[in-house]
């Protein structure tokens, strides 16, 4: 079944988009982190996705690239959804920031930062949201021991 | 100390700056900052100049452990994301493993959880407006909307057999079948609520100190609201009526006759205003439910999804063994991934799913509403006075169980 908003994509898209589908109904483009910020500005200015809903990152281990970059719009024109995802290598997780696009990434990226290392070039303040300065190490990445124990970090002067 | 305090970038301390400013702590433990959220202000006067909200205090690391989970373990961990309307947590879960699964519920079990969802709404609304008259100084509002809380807890204690930890979802059902005389005594609630809501109303929305510490305290445009991804009451104060039970309607959402209130000034009045309606029309949902809710199972009749009856489980060996599977297995959804979206007490809920195919997720991502409302915090009070904070901040309606999972 051809689609419209991913056939749309390819055509615009053609040496960036790696795959599409539409499993259950959720359309998603995977493409290269390189394209990530040009898409989502073609998307958000081109294409109406006015909302950037949720931005996060999922863990393959030990697949390589073994991050993904996980983008929801919401066109709230249309309402329609999409998801965009981006391959991010373990030894250079870093990919273009969304702040510029929408403010509200900026959270999202430093939770993103935070729980899986990725850093994401351009955003304004980017440091640890949830867990505090002097943790060692991603909580969410999959290797990252489900009960490790964090050093003690000594008072603050 | 030197190489930690090099990743944070703003260098704050208590001291007074060169121009006048200086630094103030509000929080981590401040009555007015439900739970436990620190904001660091640098304040001019009695006006804010900046601000850096600082959260995390309650992180219990969710996500990574529904990842070593079975699928309906994770249904109880969910009761604590928004733990004033944990319902509405339980049914977008169980949405969304059931999308990922390809598999539909039968009718009774939808209008169950419409039901329950917008009594969770109720109780979400009342909490915020309570608290947030309280932290102005009507303390009386809070024990009516508190004991209105209370009746609809009685309720669905009565359901689910919990107040605030109900976990009453599964993948493909529900834990149990409404009580026989349920559409009486939600009756009898809704009296009393509308009751408590009225006073509360006569009291609150023209009375002129709450007005003036509300109205136009926290404004936020159209156009910031949607660049923070706002979602929920707080963007449809500013007039752009999304709501994803109209948007994208799930579950039987799209057989009831309701109205979404907008706001028109992104202020912290219109979002009283608009919880205030919303909690009328949640009601109206609720009588239209109750009143077309129709008979039947309320499970999905597969063993491979729920856990077959009891009689059955010992009496029949196919039983017997979809019992053993499920319970140290657990429901197995097919390699994939789906995004499901609800519409929470604050705006959409959503809850991204990963499965690997085995019987625990790969990767839960819940996407709290409050997240995106807390990060647009330090631009609705820039500028304000500090004691302005409370009522903004009380209008966001942080809940810190879904904020940091």
């Amino acid at each position: 079944m051809t689609n419209y908003l991913l056939e749309t994509f390819k055509a615009k898209f053609p040496d960036d988009v790696l795959d599409t589908h539409a499993f259950r109904g959720d359309e998603t483009v995977i493409l290269k982190k390189e394209a990530l910020l040009k898409a989502a500005a073609f998307l958000k200015d081109e294409l109406g996705f006015d909302f950037l809903m949720d931005l996060t990152a999922a863990d393959y281990l030990p697949r390589e690239p073994r991050f993904e970059l996980v983008c929801h719009f919401y066109s709230s024109k249309n309402n329609y959804r999409l998801r965009l995802k981006c391959p991010v290598a373990g030894t250079d997780a870093r990919v273009a920031s969304l702040t510029s696009l929408w403010t509200g990434a900026n959270w999202f990226e430093r939770e993103a930062y935070d729980m899986y290392g990725i850093k994401f070039e351009g955003h304004p303040d980017l440091r640890r949201i949830l867990m505090y300065d002097g943790f060692e190490g991603h909580p969410l990445r999959k290797d990252y021991p489900l009960k490790k124990r964090q050093p003690r970090i000594p008072h603050r002067e | 100390m030197e190489k930690k305090n090099a990743e944070t970038q703003k260098n704050w301390n208590l001291e007074t700056l060169e121009d006048g400013r200086m630094v103030l702590n509000m929080g981590p433990s401040h009555p007015a900052m439900h739970g436990i959220v620190r904001v660091l202000l640098t304040v001019q006067g009695e006006r804010v100049a900046d601000s850096d909200v600082e959260i995390g205090y309650l992180h219990r690391g969710f996500e990574k452990t529904c990842e070593n989970i079975t699928y309906n373990q994770c249904v109880p961990y969910t009761d604590r994301l928004n733990y004033v309307s944990p319902l509405i947590n339980n049914v977008g879960y169980a949405l969304a493993v059931e999308k990922l699964m390809g598999i539909e519920t039968p009718a009774r079990c939808q209008y169950i959880r419409v039901i329950m969802s917008e009594l969770s709404r109720l109780t979400d609304h009342l909490t915020c407006i309570g608290a947030n008259a309280m932290e102005l100084a009507a303390f009386t509002v809070y024990f009516y909307l508190i004991n209105a809380r209370e009746e609809i807890y009685r309720l669905t204690d009565a359901v689910a057999g919990g107040r605030v930890t109900p976990a009453y979802t599964r993948v493909g059902g529900l834990t149990r079948d409404l009580p026989p005389d349920f559409a009486r005594m939600t009756a009898e609630v809704f009296k009393k609520v509308r009751k408590n809501l009225s006073d509360a109303d006569k009291l609150l929305t023209r009375n002129r100190i709450f007005y003036d510490r509300l109205h136009n305290v926290g404004n936020i445009s159209k156009e910031d609201a949607i660049a923070f991804s706002f979602t929920g009451p707080a963007l449809r104060s500013t007039g752009i009526p999304l709501d994803v039970r109209k948007a994208t309607p799930y579950l039987v959402y799209d057989r009831f006759d309701f109205d979404i209130p907008v706001g028109s000034n992104g202020d912290n009045y219109d979002r009283y205003l608009v919880r205030l309606e919303e909690m009328k029309q949640s009601m109206r949902i609720v009588e239209q439910a109750l009143a077309q809710l129709p008979g039947g199972p309320i499970n999905h009749p597969d063993f491979n999804v729920i856990l077959p009856p009891k009689e059955e489980v010992a009496g029949n060996i196919e039983a017997l063994m979809a019992h053993f599977k499920l319970t140290f297995e657990g429901v197995k959804p097919p390699k994939g991934e789906v995004y499901q979206a609800v519409e929470g007490g604050n705006g959409e809920l959503g809850f991204y799913i990963v499965s690997d195919g085995t019987g625990s997720p790969w990767r839960l991502r819940v996407r709290p509403p409050c997240f995106a409302l807390t990060g647009g915090l330090s631009q609705m009070i820039k500028g304000g006075y500090i004691a302005d904070i409370v009522s903004t901040f009380g209008q966001i309606n942080m809940i810190g169980g879904e904020l940091e999972r």
